[in-house]
């Protein structure tokens, strides 16, 4: 237990058992970003995969959009305690995308337009857990929450799930991110509050 | 977007601290600076927050992030709080919140919306509402550091009684050679304004802020519908992505 605040009592909340330790449910759709909104051309969209040896999987919008696509229904939760429970996505399995990828890396750093980075074990992209969404709750993805297309990596803070993906580069070593590198924690587990540095 | 070390990026581990309030100074009818003395602090930029922590009687505890106020002072830590009517930290500390009381915090937080003393690129900074707190630490750390980069404030604020360190901006525009201040009132405009009140335009942000060929650094801190709105026009007016910082906080964060 911390430090008494004299007088604070708080709001007690009803607990949620699908709540992570220190966040708070809301209803609608928070939107956080480092910089300005970028919007970008479909005609002119693309998702590469390098990897450790230098080859690239590339994928257009058209192509992208031929893939077979899966409608996720998750629970999403921010770094800055925010939770949005049961939120519906569509979009293509990291499965699919990584099938035909000859790797044997363990790291991946996903990159957006506009520069944005962030580090994941690649372990965490495949088995079902990760997907590059194109719609949410029923509609395109809006250009403020990533779209034409961003990350869905659900299980990790929500920083992870990288908007307006562009693609990623697949790493022996682990490489820090955006926020990595500005103090934030490297793996970023809600359950576990992993928020910054050494927690 | 860069990569840069910053106090608070890489270090071992993000501590609780325990502070303790030094001092209040009413900003508004419903916002307030508090100063904490906060022992071992290790120093910030200004543009970072801290984060806060309340523990009650029982044990249970809730945090919120704060932009950190002023630059860095020693041990001391100013933070202003904006009092959202049904929140549950913020009218705590803005109005329950005592001298002498002991809380936590952490930090500093966050790499990337900073202004450093060292930089000398044009600055234009844009705030909605609170989102004055921060860009207020870098008017401060400017004057600080008797640096000349040029600095271009837009304050958006519902009404003069709204607006946070009304006093001090208007000693630092007499003072301070090369800060501009300009204003936008959203719903009651001081008497003798010229225009009705209304929501910052894209002829502010260009009468009010750099030509993009300057490529000034330009930060811009409010609700998220704000940031969002002055965002895009600074991209209209040709104002390079890389170089427009953002930092949103709603009631939610967001
Ligand atoms: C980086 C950063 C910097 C910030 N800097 C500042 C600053 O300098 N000054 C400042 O005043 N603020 C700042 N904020 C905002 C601040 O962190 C708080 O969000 C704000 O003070 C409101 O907190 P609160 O506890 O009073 O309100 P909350 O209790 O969080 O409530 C806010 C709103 O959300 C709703 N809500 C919250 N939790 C629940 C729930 N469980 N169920 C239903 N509804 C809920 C409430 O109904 C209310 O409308 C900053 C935020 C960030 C992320």
């Amino acid at each position: 237990m911390g430090i008494v605040t004299p007088g604070f009592q708080g709001r007690r909340r009803t607990t949620q058992p699908a709540l992570p330790p220190g966040q708070y449910l809301v209803e609608d759709f928070p939107v956080l970003s480092a910089g300005p909104t970028p919007r970008v051309d479909l005609d002119h969209w693309e998702f590469v995969i390098a990897t450790e040896t230098g080859a690239e999987h590339r994928w257009t919008w058209p192509q992208l959009m031929a893939l077979p696509s899966e409608d996720p229904t998750v629970d999403i939760h921010c770094v800055t305690r925010w939770s949005k429970l049961g939120t519906t996505w569509r979009g293509v399995s990291l499965d699919t995308l990584l099938a035909d990828v000859e790797t044997t890396a363990d790291y991946a750093l996903v990159r957006s337009y506009g520069g944005y980075t962030t580090n994941l074990p690649l372990a965490d992209l495949r088995d079902g857990q990760a997907w590059i969404a194109y719609r949410f709750d029923g509609a395109d993805l809006a250009p403020e929450h990533g779209g034409p297309a961003r990350m869905i990596v659900p299980h990790l803070y929500f920083w992870k799930s990288a908007k307006w993906v562009r693609g990623m580069r697949l790493l022996r070593e682990d490489e820090p991110g955006f926020w990595e590198t500005a103090g934030y924690h490297d793996y970023g587990d809600p359950w576990r509050e992993q928020r910054y540095q050494g927690d | 977007m860069a990569r840069a070390a910053v106090p608070g990026g890489l270090s071992p581990r993000l501590a609780w601290r325990v502070g303790r309030l030094v001092e209040i100074r009413d900003e508004t009818p419903t916002a307030r600076t508090l100063v904490l003395e906060v022992a071992g602090w290790p120093g910030h930029l200004a543009g970072q927050h801290v984060d806060v922590r309340l523990t009650a009687q029982d044990g249970y505890q809730a945090s919120r992030s704060y932009s950190l106020a002023a630059p860095q002072d020693g041990e001391r830590v100013e933070m202003t709080v904006q009092r959202v009517p049904d929140g549950e930290v913020s009218p705590y500390l803005v109005q329950t919140y005592r001298i002498g009381d002991p809380v936590e915090v952490r930090g500093p937080v966050g790499g990337w919306f900073v202004w450093r003393p060292t930089d000398t690129a044009p600055v234009l900074l844009v705030a909605g509402g609170s989102g004055i707190v921060p860009l207020m630490a870098m008017v401060r750390a400017r004057r600080a550091a008797c640096s000349r980069v040029p600095f271009r404030l837009i304050c958006s604020a519902r009404a003069p009684d709204d607006l946070f360190y009304a006093d001090e901006l208007r000693r630092r525009v007499r003072d301070d050679a090369g800060l501009d201040v300009a204003y936008v009132w959203t719903r009651q405009a001081p008497p003798q304004w010229p225009g009705p009140p209304r929501r910052i335009s894209v002829a502010d942000v260009n009468t009010h802020g750099w030509p993009s060929d300057l490529a000034p650094v330009c930060y811009v801190c409010g609700p998220t519908g704000f940031v969002e709105a002055v965002a895009d026009i600074l991209v209209a007016l040709g104002h390079d992505p890389r170089r427009i910082r953002t930092e949103r906080f709603g009631p939610t964060g967001g």
